[in-house]
């Protein structure tokens, strides 16, 4: 027993002393340690300065990993063909086996659910996941719970990628993610119940369309739309903005415009009819008309949408890095990277996509060259000067206070 | 020896369930006490500084929604008595050889895993479902009719789930009445209501308390029926202390409201069991 | 004092078992419907492929799994420890029984909400990891009192005779338990194990809030719920429904003809 395993002598002899009764010390006891033990309880955090990550850390993490053969893939739902083409090529080639989860149905959700695990160094069971450029972005990254990536394994994504992701502000030169796909946040409508175009922000506002107005739960997404339609940038907003930006929101929610604030479920909510127009994200709608037959109408509003990026991450705790880092190349081969663009009709990552795509119509005949032209041509899987000029950025916290304050303000709209 | 050996017997029988029901039950109680008065943030983590604002802070957010959890808990119990109390009076005194298999068919739900059966619900009572558009066809109800979203569908979801749980405890008080002392009753009061209201109620009043506690707690503290048949305009407490601990991280003031919605409901609890005993809720959560 | 009070009433309770099997029977017929697209939300056509593909989804399957793993773990643990004090309870008359019995009555009628956010505080603070053992120690933690309640219940009606005797036999305290009171007690351990077994299958909210990213059946349905029910969850849902009524039906009869 080394000298600091010794109890705490003064503890020892009022142990074994009957200065006070059994009884009396048991309570005192209990009280002194309840309040030791409330306050020795806290929850550790990860967080350090994350400014720039030591040289050695790629290095450190990629040393001694091999290939194992497996790896778990967390994604979103309608992320992919549900045949996995891309997948099972993969499988094909290298021998690996992809188990493929769409897990991920909002960033709040599933930081929480994988921090406790991350934070404990215990694997989350997926060695690649697929997160946005929101809010929860920054705490996985300044929590470290992201495996830096060893670009030398990634030829394909510098030989194709648009160059503008190396520069982003939430990871800069792609130190620990690289792009998924991008996407849009705009407005879908139902035209079977709305007849008139929707152009306009303003339009989710419209009283005409009471209790059948969709919002999104997602703070920063619900946030954005409260800004822009008071024609403030989110990215240059500040909390004096976003108190008028939460009045307006809570202007249309007491009017009773918003029939619910939705995650993921607004797709399903706007096939049920539940609601006639809301928020949405570009590529779910094309989907839905493909998988269901529907003729739902997604647009950029005037005023603007956000463009934001998921991205491809693996958490340092993955059992699999090396099998999963190769499965990221894989998808930036140019031909892999069209496919995965072709189906999802989110904004592909690849420029030289949209050529491979529009060989792939030359090839096609009749409905598929139709169709793989409109996806090659369509601004919301390529967009164009003038698309971008509409789209603004996601709003930028310095701190944890920032971001809480964020929250603080919007959460009591979705918490009615 | 063998004297303290039967002394020691039962401690040594209750110790490893014992301990397990302290260290995974009430320890945590204490941590999440600890917790609630911590600040700090999900990234640098949590430090206990005996912040009490977290309690002002959140309950000032969300009184709303803790008042409205308890409203619909209470209109919740309230309308289980005035459904349950018949059927329980019906299958104690008319059930003859078949109580046990009435008593089946109301435990029948709980077969079926509790989010499907609200799920189900959902499918049902949808916008254009199989019970609102015939009726929206048949021209009897307006096109623009909803029925989720509503209060209403909250609450009856709740009732729902929450029926068993006041049918048995009626049942069990009911049973233990002799029809003997009803048939005196009426010999004495000879009107059938008047006995009614003189001999059974009373009698199985202990049994209507034991199913107010039994529904009343996990109706209040209930977040799937919000979730699913619910609006923004219907969000109660469980669902902000599920927001705050599943999806914002913000664990001090989850645990400050989590802590509050405890307090409410355990004085209720407690005050219940030192008037009439934890008898009657063990019984019945026994079968 | 039957009548027409008494027809209504009997009506009146057929009227309300109706409504409480309603969604049960949309469950079950929508595990029969051959939807077009992703959403299983309108009758389109009956089919059974659903039957022959209930395992074709990997994520749902291993939910299931995991669910059924964690109720026999559950069922195990918390029927010898549940038992254990239910024995105890029922047999002894000790110090510290009252406060045992507080901290059950406690545990039962906690809401579910609270327990489950106090155990994610628990093992945040201790840094636990979030898993298979985490959902194993809740479910056990709620499970345990209803064991020891049922198993309490039928020991407080044994013959104490019956221990005489067989100590008067020469039996030590440890062979009689085993030879002669446990066979007795037998079936009403039995039903404690089952019980923990379907409360540990149903849980959603408390294994919500300690699973971190394991899935359980009741956590898939939840998270599917956005995106859209396959008709598999039905069959799944079907399944567990008959195989808990087939018991449940086993059980009852048996007692019964146990008493006849």
């Amino acid at each position: 027993m080394s000298p600091t395993d010794m109890p705490n002598p003064s503890l020892l002899r009022g142990m074994t002393q009957s200065r006070l009764g059994r009884r009396d010390a048991f309570r005192l006891g209990g009280l002194s340690a309840m309040g030791a033990f409330l306050a020795a309880c806290g929850v550790e955090g990860k967080g350090k300065p994350q400014a720039s990550v030591a040289p050695d850390a790629i290095a450190k993490f990629w040393g001694g990993k091999t290939q194992t053969g497996s790896l778990n893939f967390a994604n979103w739902p309608l992320y992919m063909d549900p045949k996995k083409p891309e997948l099972k090529k993969f499988t094909a080639k290298t021998g690996i086996k992809v188990t493929y989860d769409e897990v991920i149905q909002e960033m709040g959700p599933w930081f929480a659910k994988v921090q406790p695990q991350l934070s404990a160094g215990q694997s989350i069971g997926y060695d690649l996941m697929v997160i946005t450029n929101s809010v929860q972005f920054g705490q996985f990254r300044d929590s470290g719970f992201l495996a830096p990536l060893d670009h030398t394994r990634l030829p394909n994504y510098a030989a194709n990628a648009a160059k503008s992701y190396a520069t982003s502000t939430y990871d800069p030169g792609n130190t620990f993610s690289i792009p998924y796909a991008s996407g849009i946040t705009g407005i879908a409508y139902d035209p079977a119940k709305i007849k008139e175009p929707i152009t306009k922000l303003a339009d989710l506002w419209n009283p005409k369309y009471k209790g059948k107005v969709g919002m999104f739960k997602d703070l920063q997404e619900l946030g954005n739309f409260g800004l822009m339609a008071l024609g403030l940038d989110p990215a240059k907003s500040d909390e004096a903005a976003w108190k008028q930006a939460a009045a307006k929101l809570k202007e249309q929610k007491d009017a009773g415009l918003v029939r619910n604030y939705y995650d993921q479920s607004y797709v399903d909510a706007l096939g049920k009819g539940e609601v006639w127009i809301t928020q949405a994200w570009s590529g779910d709608i094309f989907q839905k008309n493909v998988s269901d037959g529907t003729n739902f109408k997604f647009v950029i509003p005037e005023e603007g949408g956000t463009i934001w990026t998921d991205n491809m991450a693996i958490p340092s705790t993955a059992e699999n890095p090396v099998d999963a880092i190769m499965l990221m190349d894989y998808l930036y081969e140019l031909e892999n990277a069209t496919t995965l663009a072709e189906y999802i009709n989110y904004v592909c990552p690849v420029p030289g996509a949209q050529a491979q795509m529009e060989k792939h119509a030359a090839a096609a005949t009749d409905e598929d060259k139709e169709f793989l032209l409109s996806v090659a041509e369509s601004p919301l899987v390529f967009p164009g000067d003038a698309e971008y000029k509409r789209l603004h950025y996601y709003v930028n916290f310095n701190t944890a206070e920032e971001k809480n304050d964020f929250e603080r303000v919007f959460q009591p709209i979705v918490l009615g | 020896m063998d004297r303290a050996k039967r002394t020691l017997a039962p401690y040594l029988l209750v110790l490893p369930g014992g301990l397990w029901l302290l260290l995974f039950f009430a320890v945590p109680m204490v941590t999440m006490l600890s917790l609630s008065l911590q600040e700090g943030d999900i990234v640098n983590g949590f430090v206990f500084t005996g912040h009490w604002q977290n309690y002002t802070e959140s309950l000032g957010d969300y009184r709303t929604q803790l008042i409205r959890s308890l409203v619909y808990g209470a209109i919740t119990s309230f309308v289980l008595i005035v459904m349950a109390f018949p059927v329980a009076y019906w299958i104690a005194f008319y059930g003859g050889r078949r109580k046990a298999t009435y008593l089946f068919l109301i435990m029948l739900p709980f077969f079926v895993s509790f989010v499907l059966r609200t799920i189900s619900w959902r499918m049902l009572l949808t916008d254009d479902g199989v019970l609102l558009h015939p009726l929206k066809e048949a021209g009897i109800l307006p096109g623009d009719f909803t029925v989720l979203g509503s209060p209403a569908a909250v609450i009856a979801g709740l009732v729902y789930s929450f029926l068993p749980f006041m049918v048995l405890p009626i049942y069990v008080a009911l049973e233990r009445i002799d029809p003997r002392v009803i048939e005196a009753a009426r010999d004495l009061y000879a009107g059938p209501l008047t006995s009614f209201r003189k001999v059974v109620l009373p009698l199985a009043l202990p049994g209507v308390f034991a199913g107010v506690l039994m529904t009343f707690v996990p109706a209040s503290s209930d977040y799937v029926n919000s979730e699913l048949l619910g609006s923004s305009e219907t969000t109660m407490i469980g669902q902000v202390i599920q927001a705050k601990f599943l999806s914002n991280s913000d664990y001090p003031s989850a645990s400050a409201l989590s802590f509050t919605l405890m307090a409410v409901l355990l004085i209720g609890v407690f005050s219940y069991a030192r008037a009439l005993g934890t008898e009657d809720v063990m019984k019945v959560a026994a079968r | 004092m039957t009548g027409r009070g008494g027809r209504l009433l009997h009506a009146y309770t057929w009227l309300l078992i109706a409504w409480l099997i309603l969604p049960i029977s949309v469950m079950i017929l929508f595990g029969f419907n051959n939807p077009n697209g992703r959403y299983n939300q309108t009758w389109q056509g009956f089919t059974l492929k659903w039957y022959k593909d209930v395992f074709a989804l990997d994520a749902l399957t291993s939910a299931l799994i995991t669910s059924l793993t964690v109720a026999v773990l559950t069922a195990l643990i918390a029927g010898a420890l549940g038992t254990a004090i239910g024995y105890a309870l029922g047999r002894y008359r000790f110090t510290g029984a009252g406060g045992l019995n507080l901290l059950m009555f406690a545990a039962i009628s906690s809401p579910e909400l609270v327990m489950g956010s106090s155990l994610l505080s628990l093992f945040v603070t201790m840094g636990f990891p979030l898993g298979t053992a985490s959902i194993t120690i809740a479910h056990v933690m709620f499970s345990i009192s209803f064991v020891a309640i049922v198993v309490r219940a039928r020991v407080m009606t044994l013959d104490r005779s019956l221990e005489e005797a067989a100590a008067d036999l020469g039996a030590n305290g440890w062979t009689t338990f085993w030879k002669v009171i446990f066979p007795i007690i037998l079936p009403a351990v039995l039903s404690g194990v089952m019980l923990a077994f379907a409360l540990s299958i149903d849980d959603f909210v408390i294994t919500n809030f300690t699973a971190g990213t394991t899935e359980t059946f009741p956590l898939w349905i939840w998270g599917a719920t956005r995106v859209g029910l396959p008709p598999q969850v039905n069959v799944m849902g079907t399944m567990i429904f008959a195989i808990g009524v087939l018991f449940a039906v086993i059980a009852n009869v048996r007692s019964r003809s146990r008493k006849a």
